[in-house]
């Protein structure tokens, strides 16, 4: 399913993820990744960890272009991983792009936490 | 724009260079124009297009299907512009190669054209959903006349069709359609109608409008395939098995830039045929524009980026330096009557800020997105008149920060000088003029209301009725009490607003969703004049529960408004795992069930497994992607799910009462498990605990429950109220009665009352203190008819809500929640 090229891995249709929800990756030896689409069909993807508590951001409930974490409902913007509001923190964001109603993501970010330094 | 150049480029004796222009449509032949327009002499030019006609304006397909246009009308470049200005086209005869090193084209009919400089203009082609069927006859794209011919070729005879993409083409062919006759459904796979121009609220407004012009619009709809008989289309098939007759399918799902030329020639294509802001291609004597292109990343399908390129491509191929830096877009929908505006960015983003006006009575809905006193995005629905004046501040970056205030009503607002200040406005306003138009109240009862002693907006709304049915008029009212006060006003609202996204408190809401029967979040969002495009997390799960409780068995419940626990039916622990809950009826268990338990717990690694303190087991530590499975195992030993998780009824705890303890009075224990059986899988403002308890030294501790029974020697006790949480609350006495049927309808009818009165995420215990124990004993104990239509309510809600969620999942409903995207496993590392 997933095909290989040097910068970017494909992880599969869009529509896989419906709208206003978001789905895991996890990556082997390395940081789950989680993937959101928003009700306006962008995707975005953030180490799915929150930088309070380490909570599941892909099962918090999105809202326009940001998550509030499920644990204790911070609020992270889905573009920087940066917290909102009053909250300081941020959580790592993985590139996407989007050709042909598929999503990609940039290898090299996705791997970051699992490079055992081959 | 760009002064014309021919005086720095006087014609010259020497040879013509020659201009190979690849594409009839309006890029190309845009280009040309511009290009002559610089320097008509320098290029010898040929224009090679696949159509077999003159160029014409292709935005305009949309008037000429509805029959507002004919192709006449819409012909940009007749024979004649072509001849006189010395221009040689090759129409109907597509290119078909690009020869670099020889610098020639080759055409489909084997003609070989030379050139010294190639503009590429090859447009985009239609997106067609890989699906089956579509091949078949009938199956139509919408980008040409050809297109167009074949729709109204099918409309003449009437009939059904079907659109797929719900986007700008899609929604403009259907219009047409619409008008011509056909029976129209609207396929779309976003739940948002063109959500790329448009966001949650204003798609929503879109798609009713539609509806009510008579079109079907199925949105988050996936096409499964397209069946046909005798090789013509007959019917769409979607992913759950739904299947639409369909004459004709009109797929209008979206384009892609045509670069299978530029590609096969060598140039650097990613989704568009990569140019630099002169229009050059990575070959110098190759240039390209318009839909094809891709600068600086972007792609563009509208036709206004297309001039500005064609500016910058005319400047370089006559010398002169210009660029071309991106185009900030603007979209309007072409359907008569009804107005849909959008520009710019209004995705949200870093420092962004809503401006939102909503005015439900007109069907109007108006957002700006501010980012550093700039207006960066607007979208504009029912009401488009400020659209280009909004679009002309976006794009000239203009700082509207002394114009704010009033900006989202408009430029006549904010240019009528006094009117800037609203209070200002307000105060203008004369004695007879109507504030609130819900309730016909004017300016002068208002004033005379709040003089004679309504100091509050509720006492106002009690008082004059101003502001107590839509809320609209609130601001206004507001600046009145202030105004009239002066100083005395403290300008707070003592009804606590339910979240930043509005002024109204959570009373209002409820009220409003019954009296004005809203039936979906987005129309909740509307007719309250919501100040945010898609809510935010403490008020969606608030109107989930709201609808949900409002209109059981018609509101369908929506996931994505709903608190993890609750979309995932399991509680979210500090790790990200989950603990399970199977429901243990009155705390009572047996040897299958307990069996059942401890091979989950051994089959899943399960770390924990541990008595709650609602008599029940509790398994911890499963992953999300393992619960459909335990879920399966639990249900197979008869067990459901314990709503561990939930604004819901929690659990009912009992002792083991008459039947074994020489204390107990009544059958505590079965009195419980009936309890359960009727109130289980119901929703509520927060979590629900029931209690029963065989006798006065109360083992179930049913004085600290929601609900809780004590039973007696001469019947049952019935309390409410109590709270074992952070602060200990004991129960107040309802009432005492003599029989288990009394107590069920009393415990039901209590708990409908909760549910249809209390606020999102508000106990028993701060409810009761709130109402007063006084008034939920008038509403129940008052008039003899109240508990059995109380309960009778809650008894038919509950037919739709007894339907344990764990057994669907378990079945496969809602994968996506539950399993992974994929995984990615690192054993290809690339050499950095």
């Amino acid at each position: 399913m997933m095909t290989q090229d040097a910068r970017w891995i494909d992880i599969g249709l869009a529509s896989h993820i419906e709208p206003g929800t978001a789905r895991t990756l996890p990556v082997q030896g390395g940081e789950e990744i989680a993937v959101f689409r928003t009700m306006r069909g962008e995707v975005y993807a953030l180490v799915n960890k929150c930088p309070h508590k380490h909570g599941p951001l892909s099962q918090g409930i999105i809202h326009g272009d940001s998550v509030s974490c499920p644990l204790h409902n911070w609020r992270i913007s889905l573009r920087s991983g940066e917290a909102l509001g009053e909250d300081k923190g941020c959580t790592p964001t993985i590139p996407i792009k989007l050709d042909g109603g598929r999503i990609y993501i940039s290898r090299k970010e996705a791997l970051a936490g699992s490079r055992a330094e081959a | 724009m760009n002064a014309q150049t021919s005086i720095e480029h006087p014609p010259t004796t020497r040879k013509r260079e020659r201009l190979v222009v690849i594409g009839n449509g309006m890029a190309g032949c845009r280009a040309v124009e511009e290009v002559l327009e610089r320097d008509a002499e320098r290029y010898a030019i040929t224009i090679i297009g696949a159509e077999p006609r003159v160029n014409y304006d292709r935005i305009m397909l949309s008037p000429v299907l509805a029959g507002d246009k004919t192709f006449d009308e819409i012909v940009i470049n007749s024979a004649e512009w072509y001849a006189d200005n010395g221009i040689e086209l090759l129409s109907g005869d597509p290119v078909q190669q690009i020869d670099r090193d020889a610098k020639t084209v080759t055409s489909q009919s084997g003609k070989v054209v030379a050139y010294d400089k190639l503009l590429i203009a090859t447009g985009s082609d239609p997106f067609i959903i890989p699906v089956p069927g579509k091949d078949l006859n009938g199956v139509i794209t919408f980008r040409d006349l050809d297109d167009v011919e074949k729709m109204l070729a099918a409309a003449a005879g009437g009939g059904e069709a079907v659109v797929i993409g719900g986007g700008l083409l899609g929604l403009e062919a259907a219009h047409g359609l619409t008008l011509r006759g056909m029976k129209v459904t609207v396929i779309h796979l976003m739940p948002t109608l063109m959500e790329r121009q448009l966001d949650e609220a204003a798609g929503y407004l879109l798609k009713q409008e539609l509806e009510r012009r008579g079109q079907t619009i199925l949105t988050g709809a996936n096409t499964k395939q397209i069946l046909g008989a005798d090789g013509h289309v007959a019917a769409v098939e979607l992913e759950d098995g739904m299947r639409i007759k369909a004459d004709i399918v009109v797929m209008a799902v979206g384009i892609r830039p045509a670069t299978s030329l530029a590609n096969t020639a060598g140039l650097e294509c990613e989704r568009g045929i990569v140019v630099n802001d002169q229009m050059v291609t990575s070959d110098p004597d190759v240039l390209a524009v318009g839909e094809c292109v891709q600068h600086r990343g972007q792609c563009y399908g509208l036709v206004a980026p297309l001039w500005e390129m064609c500016r910058a491509l005319a400047d370089q191929l006559t010398d002169t330096d210009s660029a071309y830096e991106g185009s900030v877009t603007s979209t309007k929908l072409k359907v008569s009557g009804i107005d849909v505006f959008s520009a710019g960015d209004f995705s949200g983003g870093e420092g962004c800020e809503d401006i939102v006006m909503r005015d439900a009575a007109r069907g109007v809905y108006k957002r700006l997105v501010i980012k550093d006193d700039k207006i960066i995005g607007a979208v504009l629905y029912g009401d488009t008149a400020d659209g280009s004046w909004y679009f002309d501040q976006l794009r000239k970056e203009a700082d509207i920060s002394d114009i704010r205030e009033g900006l989202i009503f408009g430029q006549a607002f904010t240019t009528g000088g006094a009117l800037a200040d609203p209070s200002e406005a307000v105060a203008a306003l004369s004695d007879d003029a109507e504030i609130c138009g819900c309730n016909g109240v004017s300016k002068g009862r208002i004033v005379q209301t709040i003089a004679a002693g309504a100091h509050t907006i509720d006492a106002l709304r009690a008082s004059c009725k101003a502001s107590a049915s839509c809320g609209s008029c609130t601001d206004t009212c507001e600046a009145l009490l202030s105004l009239t006060l002066g100083d005395q006003y403290g300008g707070e609202r003592t009804v606590k607003t339910m979240c930043k996204c509005t002024s109204f408190g959570h009373d209002d809401v409820r009220r409003l969703i019954f009296e004005k029967e809203l039936k979906a979040i987005p129309e909740v969002m509307q007719e309250l004049h919501w100040t945010t495009p898609e809510g935010c997390s403490s008020c969606r799960p608030a109107f989930n529960y709201y609808l949900l409780c409002a209109w059981p068995g018609e509101y369908e419940d929506d996931q994505k408004s709903r608190f993890v626990n609750e979309r995932l039916h399991a509680n979210i622990q500090k790790d990200g795992t989950y603990s399970v809950v199977p429901r243990m009826w009155g705390g009572v268990t047996n040897p299958t069930e307990l069996r059942a338990i401890a091979d989950v717990v051994e089959k899943y690694n399960a770390p924990l497994v541990k008595v709650t303190g609602g008599q029940r087991l509790d398994i911890f530590g499963i992953k999300k992607e393992d619960l459909p499975a335990v879920w399966a195992d639990l249900n197979a030993a008869g067990m459901v799910s314990g709503h561990a998780y939930g604004k819901s009824l929690r659990t009912v705890k009992t002792c083991v009462g008459s039947e074994w303890c020489r204390f107990g009075t009544q059958d505590s224990t079965g009195l419980g498990i009936k309890i359960e059986r009727m109130t289980w899988g119901s929703w509520m403002p927060h979590k629900f605990k029931i209690a029963v308890s065989g006798c006065p030294r109360n083992c179930a501790e049913a004085t600290i429950k929601d609900f809780g029974v004590v039973c007696v020697e001469s019947g049952y006790e019935l309390h409410i109220g109590g709270n074992g949480g952070i602060k200990v609350r004991a129960t107040d006495l309802l009432c005492k009665v003599e029989t288990e049927e009394e107590a069920l309808d009393y415990c039901a009818a209590l708990i409908q009352l909760y549910r249809e009165d209390a606020h999102y995420l508000e106990r028993t215990a701060p409810w009761l203190e709130r109402k007063g124990l006084d008034w939920i004993k008038a509403e129940l104990l008052d008039d003899p008819q109240s508990v059995p239509v109380l309960a009778a309510r809650f008894r038919y809600s509950q037919q739709f809500m007894q339907d344990d969620p764990w057994e669907r999942r378990a079945k496969g409903e809602r994968r996506d929640l539950h399993a992974h995207l994929g995984e990615i496993r690192p054993f290809n590392l690339e050499i950095a």
